[in-house]
């Protein structure tokens, strides 16, 4: 049972490999979990819409300036 | 005298109305549905979009990093980061015993991704314990 539950996930997984950029993934972490800070963090609707997309907006701000950053170092 | 004797009890009294918080069955529920199913604690209290916005996020991000070939991590009481990782991968709950059950999450080396797909797996579960948070402060009237 173990055995074929095993297989099983082994040959679920074996076909769906994803494979992201860096950056692709940066977005989709970004967008989930803003989405996930605007609703827990606010109250109100519109509040929590537009904290969702500051945290969205602070993200992928973070991830350029951190690739800009280590731009600067490998010069 | 007479005014630091009167502001005595009222402190007290406001410091009580504070701290206790009214045991309901919905503060108990929703809390370990949430935790369970992503999203339900808020579902179960008819926030229908929180609840489904949240689900589908957390959901989603954790079965992303599945497919990134994360890894999962087991109980162990070794090195401190994977005991921590292996609590952030708990706050999945439902989705973290369904992976342990199928054997998912081995994590596989070969893939330079596998690294952010064990991320986005913990981060799963971390997001996770907010939301169980909020389903919690809903139920007890402290957040709309």
């Amino acid at each position: 049972m173990i055995l074929g539950k095993t297989i099983l996930g082994e040959m679920i997984l074996a076909q769906m490999t994803l494979e992201l950029s860096h950056f692709s993934a940066a977005l989709l972490f970004s967008a989930f979990a803003s989405i996930v800070f605007g609703i827990t963090q606010r109250n109100s609707a519109r509040e929590q819409i537009r904290y969702g997309l500051y945290c969205f907006a602070m993200f992928v701000g973070g991830v350029f300036a951190a690739g800009w950053v280590m731009w600067l170092l490998r010069r | 005298m007479a005014n630091s004797s009167a502001s005595k009890p009222k402190s007290v009294e406001v410091r009580n109305s504070t701290t206790t918080q009214p045991m309901t069955t919905m503060s108990v529920l929703a809390p370990a549905l949430g935790w369970l199913i992503p999203g339900a604690g808020h579902l179960i209290q008819k926030r229908w979009i929180r609840g489904l916005l949240i689900m589908f996020s957390i959901t989603t991000m954790f079965f992303l990093g599945l497919a990134m070939q994360g890894r999962v991590y087991r109980p162990n009481g070794g090195d401190i980061l994977d005991i921590l990782g292996f609590v952030g991968d708990l706050g999945a709950g439902g989705l973290y015993i369904v992976t342990r059950v199928m054997d998912w999450g081995q994590g596989a080396i070969a893939h330079a991704t596998a690294d952010y797909g064990t991320k986005f797996i913990i981060v799963a579960g971390l997001l996770n314990f907010i939301s169980v948070a909020d389903a919690y402060h809903i139920a007890i009237g402290k957040k709309p």
